[in-house]
């Protein structure tokens, strides 16, 4: 429509545009899919390399191996227990608090405001939090996953910033009505939380799911508290040991008739610790780029 | 001063639900967040759990003036700052040139999916990440040596993670691929949100899209960046520890330890707890500093601040 140079330049832009794109995506999606096939091949071919997209000799035997019962089976409820547990509790907790600090008539609202959000920034650090762990003795209890985490003041600001958006009026007329604080919470307020409840509550499973420290220091000693990403860091070490040792990679050992290895188990489990949070995500995905945009771009 | 004293506390007597209802998160944050700053003391001593407080030697700073002149320390300084200073000019830079060219898309679907995909590593955690980027960078064939050798780059599969001098540069590009879908979320809402009367008026005057891009849009997310930068800065002792934890071996060591792995090492695995402790006090006392120096200056020009 305008002049030729002009028409030109859109299609070397789009162009360039589209190339990134692609190849940003496939960087994102090869190590999955790559995963995803050693997963489903024999673990004794897999040594041999060359496995990329698709699995050469098909085996559900990695994830039999994964779900026989055991240690890593054991973990993964433990995982479930305290994501889920969790989940519930601190969204609870952050949410009531949240709606205290949302009220503008609020007394106490500044200092508690100022006393939560300090902790972003102002930590006791690894060892005091340890002994605060030990002196509560929580060490090697299943409480320790769920007891430290329940509140984060990142979140509570989420949470309080979108409170402040639903209309004033809507609580005055509760309390016309009659309703306490605890009623309107529960009845008014809480109900129509909804989506940035639901991003919380991505973020605060996401965390317990993925978390290994705290096993690892303060549950290490205790095999019936082990999560699934804290046995995958023991494999995960365990594997790149013997992933610099010769001998475990000759494929060609004739002793080696056991078609699971820790890389095959490893990649198993690494589905495993990352699908339940792949399915959920994308359905959770407006509410929580409109979650952070508000927190973001107003604070 | 007696009038709003009264209603002070009138106000007070009418509000005992919501202060009920923060009471026992509050009591909450000072237990696990504010009592364990006493343990700070830890520092000041040479530290045995099995006395009591009053039975504690005290040594003034003789644990500070020990890590200032502990060469191991020093080098886990230099680690610490010079990786978060790299995760975070990489990380600003790819994520506002990929919020910049997310935003050139106009394709709905196209680009809710590139969003899907580019958000999909921050929910993974960082045992998962490193073992995938362990897996890219292995020497039997790992995607990235197969793709160098095919391409004719190299002649023999590079053992990426004996190499000391590529850690940093390993450390970074993991955080890129972690975050940078993430990360370009504030800025795509920032570059939404800038009114496009000013793309139309810069269209008359007959601007290219780049011109747009320079003196529009770039100037349109510069305070959210500098509020980015400075809520960052706070954070750069926090070069990680996971990643270096998972990744780090016995030949890189000096290039991989970070102050996070240094407090592990000596508090939780030799049990020097004082030690430990004065290193985290350290690292705490200079993220609060930078904090507000960057949100001083940041004021002075007039910026949006943080705090």
């Amino acid at each position: 429509m305008k002049s030729r140079t002009h028409s030109l330049e859109p299609v070397v832009f789009n162009t360039f545009n589209a190339i990134v794109m692609i190849a940003l995506g496939i960087v994102t999606l090869y190590p999955f899919l790559n995963t995803i096939a050693v997963s489903f091949n024999a673990g004794n071919d897999t040594l041999r390399g060359g496995i990329y997209l698709w699995p050469r000799i098909w085996t559900w035997q990695n994830y039999n191996a994964v779900f026989a019962g055991g240690t890593i089976f054991h973990a993964f409820w433990v995982s479930v227990a305290r994501t889920l547990i969790a989940t519930v509790l601190s969204l609870f907790l952050t949410s009531m608090l949240a709606y205290t600090i949302s009220r503008k008539e609020y007394v106490f609202r500044q200092p508690i405001t100022i006393i939560v959000v300090l902790t972003m920034y102002f930590n006791a650090g690894l060892i005091p939090n340890y002994f605060l762990i030990k002196d509560l003795h929580l060490l090697n209890h299943f409480a320790v996953y769920v007891v430290p985490g329940l509140i984060s003041a990142f979140n509570m600001i989420v949470i309080r910033t979108y409170m402040q958006t639903l209309p004033e009026g809507l609580i005055e007329s509760a309390k016309v009505d009659g309703a306490g604080d605890f009623r309107t919470f529960f009845s008014i307020i809480l109900p129509l939380c909804q989506p940035v409840l639901a991003t919380v509550a991505l973020f605060v499973a996401v965390g317990q799911w993925n978390s290994w420290f705290d096993t690892f220091l303060y549950a290490s000693s205790k095999l019936n508290l082990s999560t699934l990403q804290y046995e995958l860091m023991k494999l995960l070490s365990s594997a790149s040991l013997s992933n610099s040792n010769p001998s475990v990679a000759n494929g060609n050992n004739p002793a080696a008739i056991n078609m699971v290895t820790p890389l095959s188990i490893r990649a198993s489990i690494t589905i495993v610790a990352s699908l339940p949070i792949l399915v959920v995500y994308p359905f959770l995905q407006k509410y929580f780029v409109h979650g952070l945009q508000l927190g973001g771009v107003k604070e | 001063m007696t009038a709003p004293k009264s209603s002070f506390l009138k106000r007070m007597r009418s509000q005992k639900q919501l202060m009920l209802m923060s009471l026992p998160m509050l009591l909450y944050v000072f237990l696990f967040s504010y009592y364990p700053l006493w343990g700070w003391t830890q520092a000041f001593q040479n530290f045995k759990p099995a006395l009591s407080f009053s039975q504690q030697e005290w040594v003034g700073l003789k644990q500070f003036r020990f890590l200032f002149r502990d060469d191991t320390f020093l080098l886990v300084l230099r680690n610490t700052i010079a990786m978060s200073f790299i995760n975070l000019v990489l990380g600003f830079v790819t994520a506002i040139v990929f919020a910049i060219l997310l935003n050139e898309i106009k394709t709905r679907l196209y680009k809710r999916a590139i969003q899907t995909i580019s958000y999909l590593p921050h929910f993974l955690s960082w045992i998962i990440v490193t073992g995938l980027v362990a897996n890219a960078l292995s020497v039997d064939g790992g995607i990235i040596n197969v793709v160098l050798m095919k391409l004719g780059f190299i002649h023999e599969p590079i053992m990426w993670l004996s190499k000391p001098h590529y850690f940093w540069g390993i450390v970074g590009a993991s955080h890129v691929w972690k975050e940078i879908g993430w990360n370009t979320i504030i800025y795509l809402a920032a570059i939404t949100s800038i009114d496009p009367s000013l793309y139309e008026a810069a269209e008359i005057d007959g601007a290219n899209r780049y011109r747009k891009m320079l003196n529009i849009t770039l100037p349109g997310i510069k305070s959210i960046v500098i509020i980015l930068v400075i809520m960052n800065l706070g954070w750069i002792m926090d070069a990680g520890f996971e990643v270096q934890y998972f990744l780090g071996n016995g030949v890189v060591v000096d290039w991989s330890q970070t102050i996070d792995i240094f407090v592990l090492k000596y508090g939780i695995q030799i049990g020097n707890y004082s030690l430990a402790t004065a290193a985290g006090i350290f690292k705490t006392v200079v993220s609060v500093a930078l904090i507000f120096a960057a949100n001083t200056t940041a004021k002075r020009f007039g910026e949006d601040r943080l705090i």
